[in-house]
């Protein structure tokens, strides 16, 4: 039955460039993009209890790469996988100073490692362009056709969310919810707390990464905006409105937020406000998400 | 059935474009209307439809449609709200932004649709310089360098040999600075020190403090938006007022600026292609009329705009409102020479997309009733943003910087 539902699901998106004015075609290539974004958060503060403020920072910083990477003459696959690699390298050192922390401690830190990136971003102008941002050239040949990109994005997000389900349902994924319940019984009964979490922090930021690269090729441009704190709270916030513990609410999250943006924009310069309050709305009468609303209604 | 559903929605808007010049020409004017740069933003807005009232919404026969969009002061938003624009909205042309990365950010977007892009504001030097695009033109804007060469012509001969600059430290800067410090020290002065601090700085007093004793004959300030009232405060209270004279990029003594300041702001000279206190008949009527609709004196952000959507629409006319034909719009946007507008003298369009000016020196005085102004004390003839530079060879130059502010 499952199996049904995500096939439908899956060619309804594909079939999307036949249905969509390319406008809203690139609104669902943004919210693809995204949906990765919150996933890479949610796999860390839904599976391993540790709610990250840097994910923005890691996602932009794969940006950076691929566009920096490919204004150098490096072909535009190699440069999306040097994206992917900064973004784990840079998980790499983030996760050692920060899986010995948890609670408020860990989203501080975490949020304190993003600043740090995108000071660098702003400051050091020689080679991020600094406030004024880098222009990339990555949409030629192939893919400057809109259609072809959306499909890229589609191929590699579908890949990107099942090695993500998978990963959780996995023997690692339900150590890390273990984790997440109780650290001090899992580090009795004998298993490295802080060797799993560096692992799914390293996991979560190369999903972040890979993202990342896809909003290079997705958006042409970069700038400090990309690695600033706001790009890390949406990705949380999109994580909680669709459903924290549960990777698909990464994509409802993503889809109702930037959908509710662009229709509440067009319509009012306070959208920012209205999108304030559908948060604080869904804290209140969904604190389990969109997704974890239906789960209990369907039950 | 479905597919034939599509293929029909898809010919629609083909069979628009085959009505010809029936329909309304449609603009796409975006503007920070929140974040950081909002209350410029709204200004972009007031004087871009104060232009259109005036003219009663047509050109050449046709009406006018604006559609306006927040850009939000960032530039992620800034591309998205450009691709509903022009690929939702089906905008015939794109006007505004203010920050420098959100322009930017657009100009980049437009380089792959073909979209004719103006940018009133947008100084960023590369823009038309080294990274120029055909259909990115900067009407009734400036390049950020540009007005800073004559100031420091000017400064020079007032007699001043040996300066500090102070200033934001980010990209717009860095270019008006640079082009300040490379025309002063041509001319045979010295910088002597060069403060940068970062944007929002609450308090000046370290800078003034050097600044005092930095043994200078004047001070050149680029600050923009609240650093420039509480640099401007800070510069009077500390002393320096009286003693040494100061010298602002154009945003530092804007009327988005000194429209809530007194007696510390008189007296600061400043180079721009618009002065608000100028005699000029035009310009004169074209103040008293924003300060009747707005209750406030024009803000570069006003003004540049009314006089960007004055350029277009001129162009325009000359090509019976042929917005449809991006190339001839350019093109005639380019062989415009554009008189009776605010800015005073005509204008008109170097072969980068960059406008030629009678740039004035100003001096920030007061009017009878209080209000301060710009009031012009020099004009210099027919400033290009290459001044006294050979475009070729100053383009091989690298873009200013921190690290680069002219060759030493």
């Amino acid at each position: 039955m499952r199996a049904v539902f995500i096939l439908a699901g899956l060619v309804a998106l594909a079939s999307m460039p036949l249905l969509l004015p390319s406008y809203q075609l690139g609104i669902a290539s943004e919210i693809l993009i995204f949906s990765v974004l919150a996933m890479s958060v949610n796999l860390l503060a839904g599976y391993a209890g540790r709610t990250p403020l840097c994910h923005g920072a890691i996602f932009g910083t794969s940006t950076y790469v691929v566009i920096i990477a490919a204004a150098a003459g490096v072909p535009v696959w190699a440069a999306c996988l040097l994206g992917v690699a900064a973004a784990g390298g840079l998980s790499v050192v983030f996760g050692i100073i920060a899986v010995r922390t948890s609670g408020v401690y860990f989203l501080l830190l975490t949020l304190a490692l993003g600043l740090i990136i995108w000071g660098i971003c702003l400051r050091w102008t020689g080679v991020t362009g600094g406030e004024n941002g880098l222009r990339g050239d990555l949409r030629q040949g192939w893919l400057a056709d809109s259609q072809r990109l959306y499909w890229l994005i589609l191929v590699v997000g579908a890949v990107l969310t099942f090695a993500m389900w998978r990963l959780v349902r996995s023997p690692f994924g339900l150590t890390l919810r273990a984790i997440k319940d109780s650290p001090s019984r899992m580090a009795a009964l004998g298993h490295d707390v802080p060797a799993h979490l560096f692992a799914a922090f390293v996991a979560s930021g190369l999903f972040a990464g890979a993202a990342g690269a896809l909003y290079a090729l997705f958006n042409d441009f970069v700038s400090p905006t990309t690695v600033a704190l706001p790009q890390s709270v949406e990705g949380l916030l999109m994580a909680i409105v669709g459903g924290v513990g549960n990777i698909l609410g990464g994509l409802v999250g993503a889809f109702v937020l930037i959908a509710l943006e662009q229709f509440v924009s067009a319509y009012t310069e306070r959208w920012l406000s209205v999108l304030g309050l559908t948060a604080i709305a869904i804290m209140l009468f969904a604190p389990q998400g969109l997704l974890g609303l239906l789960q209990r209604k369907s039950q | 059935m479905k597919r034939r559903i599509v293929l029909a929605t898809l010919a629609a808007p083909a069979m628009l474009r085959a009505q010809g010049t029936s329909g309304p020409i449609k603009i796409g004017l975006m503007a920070p209307l929140t974040g950081v740069a909002a209350s410029g933003g709204r200004e972009i807005v007031e004087g871009f439809q104060m232009y259109f009232e005036t003219i009663n919404g047509r050109i050449g026969g046709r009406a006018v449609e604006v559609t306006v969009e927040d850009d939000a002061s960032n530039p992620d938003t800034a591309l998205q709200k450009a691709r509903r624009l022009v690929e939702q909205g089906n905008v015939h042309f794109l006007f505004g932004n203010l920050l420098a990365n959100t322009g930017l950010a657009v100009a980049n977007y437009v380089r792959g649709t073909g979209t004719p892009y103006f940018i009133p504001v947008i100084a960023a030097d590369d823009l038309t310089q080294r990274s120029r695009l055909p259909n990115v033109v900067r009407v009734a804007g400036y390049s950020a360098s540009q007005f800073s060469r004559p100031l420091a012509d000017w400064a020079y001969k007032q007699g001043f040999r040996r300066i500090a600059t102070i200033s934001q430290d980010y990209t717009f800067g860095h270019e008006q600075c640079g082009g300040f410090a490379q025309k002063f020290t041509s001319l045979g002065g010295r910088v002597l020190q060069q403060f940068w601090h970062p944007l929002n700085t609450s308090d000046f007093s370290p800078y003034m403090g050097q600044l005092a004793n930095a043994g200078v004959d004047a001070i050149f300030a680029m600050e923009t938006g609240a650093d420039a009232t509480r640099l401007i405060q800070a510069y009077a209270s500390f002393g320096l007022k009286g003693r040494i004279p100061l010298m602002g990029a154009m945003n530092a003594s804007d009327q988005s600026v000194i429209r809530t300041m007194g007696a510390e702001a008189e007296g600061i000279v400043s180079a721009a292609h618009f002065a608000e206190g100028s005699t000029n008949a035009i310009t004169q009527a074209f103040v008293a009329d924003y300060d009747r609709r707005f209750q406030k004196l024009p803000s570069l952000y006003g003004f540049s705009h009314f006089s960007g959507a004055m350029w277009v629409a001129e162009a325009l006319k000359t090509i019976g409102a042929d917005a449809e034909n991006r190339e001839r719009l350019l093109a005639a946007v380019r062989a415009t020479t554009l008189t009776g507008s605010p800015l005073g003298a005509p204008v008109s369009l170097d072969a980068y997309g960059n406008p030629v000016y009678d740039a004035f020196i100003r001096r920030v005085v007061r009017r009878p009733d209080g209000k301060l102004w710009n009031a012009p004390i020099e004009t210099y003839p027919r400033v290009d943003q290459f001044w006294g530079f050979e475009p070729e060879a100053y383009m091989r130059q690298p873009a200013y910087s921190r690290a680069f502010q002219g060759p030493r």
